[in-house]
């Protein structure tokens, strides 16, 4: 951790490889490849992600086909796995779904908000040369190597890649006379999870430490940035729910290799296989699992909603309506969400008295977040709305969580939840959080702070285009769904169409699935964008946002060291059109003013 | 091209949020893309809360998307030269809005407790009236037979044709014989995961004769989509007839041997 040298001698070095052969190949791997360096390692973790986002999203495409057109030949895919001629088999189906869940939550949705930006921002937002443990750092994006092969290769192994869904409900998990993908599909998965799991520790016991020791001078923590409010929440969430997601996973492994039974009863036969040891509970797992799952919903979304404060101010030129009661929402969403994991259990079998506690705490989880949407129709009101296609991303972000937020509540109403539980109805309420809701944060994070990772600015004309038909593809694909639910249309179903209740619903799936086909096509302007932009796209030079966070004040892209001064913070992080100032943004760093002092003072 | 016309173009987006939401919502019903028919007691309450938070969110979904359009419509950079409002919030507005939530969830809250206790708590005192036991990828049925008792030698089995009278209070037990299955009958507003080691109570009573779908709705492995029932309501006469039918041709298969095991057990 040393402070950077001047930006020209950074700049120089990182050309270095191209210029001159002064860089030994020892050098050159320790500062690209196994970089200690937060931004490099936030920048592995976001191609990584993007990469997978991609396999993710091509899953999705073959169950969307399976479920609007089953048993029909598949295109392109079914010459590549050529099951029965071209059709898919219906273990092929569930091995499809499981798999989509689990790349898009475990390898693409968690690293990329904790990972990418999490790793990215940090420090520099917090005024920091680098995090407090980068050796930790750079292990946690190579720990989630093992965890990509394992996931990967778990499509090639016998049996194909896990298919109990990415819940992995035992018995249908741990018994290998279940489904085909039970056997070493399972094994993999689980082994995948583990890294998974030691990544996300890594990160974030370094993201705590960092957030509370290595502030600048002057950076309290009310004067901290919403996404780092979030990423600092998120990290002690993770810390506190993850061990228990660990041993679970350690439990099943045990379960399937040294023939134990903690999820087993007695005289289980499946299949018509010999019983293995019983004496276990299936609801076990589903208790252990949910434990941690249910706060990592809020992993999966928080680092969004920061972000999303952060960019939405930047874009209205204003400062962030109620900063502490965005806080404390947050930090009582992650409170709250360690006692509502029972709400995925209300069919379960669990003891429905049990249920109604759950049914209360997430009745009441649902206030901070209706808090925070008012508070960012409260940050837009009155502004001076710039509509770039960050912001345009960050607004999808507040109307589609709003959608999420709202479906919500049918569940959490026990009563209802009988009838809509495993339904369409639940499947459009998390793609309206995680895709509608924690996607578009990701893409207005992408492009508000793209500049900043490469020196250069993405094309707003084609973002704006891919903002544009994204929005509708996605709406079109996802809102549907409701309605599907409302008939009572269950997921996970190769095909649904003999039940008398749902057979006349197959033209709606056709539309979805035109839809989405039209949501992944369209991402190919999105990935031209970027790679043009990260070459040719205009230098954007430190600020290009005009914004106030600390971030800005670094040269674009940072050197290693990240400043080439002490950034001294006199200010909070929305200091935007202060009456008096002879600008609409003072940055944190920009030195006290008198008028904009006073200012304050009657704002508040 | 003006930047003006840009951002209202913008907002109007944010407004087809709200309008083509609501339509999506109205269209459906009207085309017969709906909640199923229920036929059963408990239904209606299930269904009248379904209405009843659609009316609630709706609402809110409405109001909240349409202050954004206007906010988008009316703030936008190109619409003026003024300088945005400097504020940090409002401690009374975060009152009311904070207040005013936590009043209706709660309220919510406790005014489903009782629709639900319905359902899974106030079981009936009656001996089961069937046995369900899910099995990869078939329901198996068991009724008590002529004693009335589950577990005798007279059981009467069969698969995925499950009959009741209708007008009376059904009590099921609920088994699971290899992974986790779940009981759902779209049509009486009834889902009951089947866990293997439990056996959990599921009670209904249909107030409408006819045959309706069992669907599995918990991932029970490759064949889940295929594990399909039909549960029947017949009027109490027609299915005493009916079970007697069932328990002659069940007597008619059975081996010899067996049959005298069976008088030996007795």
């Amino acid at each position: 951790m040393s402070i950077a040298p001047s930006p020209l001698a950074t700049e120089h070095a990182s050309k270095a490889p191209q210029e001159s052969h002064g860089l030994t190949l020892s050098q050159f791997l320790s500062t690209y490849v196994f970089s200690k360096d937060h931004k490099v390692i936030g920048i592995q973790f976001l191609f990584s992600t993007l990469v997978w986002f991609l396999v993710g999203g091509l899953l999705a495409l073959a169950v969307r086909w399976q479920v609007a057109w089953p048993w029909s030949d598949v295109p392109v895919l079914g010459k590549l796995f050529a099951q029965e001629g071209g059709q898919m088999s219906p273990e092929f189906y569930t091995m499809l779904f499981t798999m989509h869940a689990t790349v898009m939550i475990f390898l693409v949705i968690i690293p990329i908000l904790a990972g990418a930006f999490g790793n990215f921002l940090i420090p520099l937002m917090i005024g920091a040369d680098d995090m407090a443990f980068p050796t930790l750092n750079m292990l946690s994006y190579w720990f989630m190597w093992p965890a990509f092969i394992a996931f990967g290769a778990s499509f090639f192994v016998e049996g194909g890649a896990a298919s109990g869904g990415w819940t992995s409900y035992p018995p249908l998990s741990t018994n290998v006379a279940a489904s085909p993908g039970s056997g070493w599909g399972q094994t993999l998965w689980l082994v995948g999870l583990t890294f998974v799991g030691v990544s996300s520790m890594l990160g974030s016991v370094n993201y705590m430490t960092t957030i509370i020791l290595m502030r600048a001078p002057g950076m309290t923590m009310f004067r901290l940035p919403m996404t780092i409010w979030a990423m600092f929440i998120t990290a002690v969430l993770q810390a506190f729910a993850l061990p228990v997601l660990t041993a679970a996973g350690f439990m099943q492994l045990a379960d399937r290799t040294l023939g134990t039974g903690f999820f087993s009863p007695e005289g289980l036969i499946v299949n018509n296989a010999t019983p293995g040891a019983g004496g276990g509970q299936p609801l076990l797992w589903q208790h252990l699992f949910w434990f941690y799952s249910h706060p990592a919903v809020y992993i999966m979304i928080l680092p969004a909603m920061g972000m999303v404060s952060d960019i939405l101010t930047c874009f209205a030129r204003k400062p962030l309506f109620g900063y502490r009661p965005m806080v404390y929402s947050i930090a009582g969403i992650a409170g709250l969400g360690f006692i509502v994991w029972g709400h995925h259990m209300f069919m379960s079998g669990m003891n429905p008295a049990l249920g109604i506690t759950f049914m209360v705490s997430t009745m009441m989880i649902a206030l901070p977040s209706a808090v925070k949407t008012f508070n960012w129709l409260g940050t837009v009101w009155g502004g001076r709305i710039h509509f770039t296609t960050a912001m345009l991303f960050a607004l999808a972000f507040v109307s589609m969580f709003i959608i999420g937020g709202l479906s919500g509540i049918f569940m959490a109403a026990t009563p209802v939840d009988i009838f809509i539980h495993d339904t369409y109805f639940i499947v459009a309420h998390f793609h309206y959080v995680l895709f509608a809701g924690t996607a578009m944060g990701v893409w207005a994070g992408i492009y508000y702070w793209f500049p900043k990772m490469f020196g250069r600015t993405m094309n707003e004309f084609w973002g704006k285009v891919h903002f544009f038909l994204t929005f509708i593809f996605m709406n079109g694909t996802f809102f549907t769904m409701h309605i599907l639910g409302a008939v009572g249309f269950p997921r996970r179903l190769a095909d649904a169409y003999h039940y008398e209740t749902f057979h006349h619903l197959q033209p709606m799936n056709a539309f979805m699935t035109w839809c989405a086909i039209g949501m992944v096509a369209t991402q190919a302007i999105f990935a031209a964008n970027f790679f043009w932009s990260m070459f040719r796209g205009p230098i954007a030079g430190r600020n290009p946002w005009n914004a106030n966070t600390l971030e800005w004040t670094a040269p674009s892209p940072p050197g290693h060291g990240n400043f080439d001064f002490q950034p001294v913070v006199h200010r909070g992080p929305y200091e935007y059109s202060v009456p008096g100032a002879d600008k609409d943004h003072l940055m944190q760093t920009d030195p006290p003013n008198a008028a904009a002092a006073a200012a304050a003072l009657v704002a508040h | 091209m003006n930047r003006r016309i840009w951002g209202m173009a913008w907002a109007i987006l944010f407004l087809a949020v709200p309008v083509l939401g609501v339509a999506t919502f109205a269209v459906a019903p009207a085309i017969n893309v709906w909640l199923p028919k229920d036929v059963s007691i408990h239904g209606r309450d299930i269904d009248s809360l379904f209405y009843f938070i659609l009316a609630l969110t709706g609402v809110v979904f409405i109001a909240t998307e349409m202050v954004l359009f206007w906010f988008l419509w009316k703030y936008d950079a190109a619409a003026g030269e003024r300088r945005a409002t400097y504020i940090h919030g409002s401690h009374t507005l975060e009152v009311v809005w904070t207040i005013i939530p936590a009043a209706t969830l709660l309220f919510l809250a406790i005014y489903q407790m009782n629709a639900w206790a319905d359902v899974k708590m106030r079981r009936p005192d009656m001996p089961p009236t069937v046995e369900v036991v899910a099995r990869q990828f078939e329901w198996r049925l068991r009724y008590p037979g002529r004693d009335g008792v589950l577990g005798t030698q007279d059981d009467l089995h069969l698969v995925n044709d499950l009959q009741l009278p209708v007008d009376e209070d059904i009590l099921v037990q609920l088994k699971s014989m290899d992974v986790l299955h779940s009981f759902f009958l779209p049509n009486l507003r009834i889902k009951q995961d089947a866990v293997p080691g439990m056996r959990i109570p599921v009670w209904f009573k249909s107030t409408e004769t006819g045959s309706y779908d069992i669907v599995c709705a918990e991932l029970c492995g490759w064949g889940h989509y295929k594990m399909k029932g039909r549960i029947t309501f017949v009027p109490r006469s027609e299915f005493d007839r009916w079970l007697e039918r069932k328990y002659a041709e069940q007597e008619a298969t059975r081996p010899a041997g067996d049959a005298s095991g069976n008088l030996a057990a007795r």
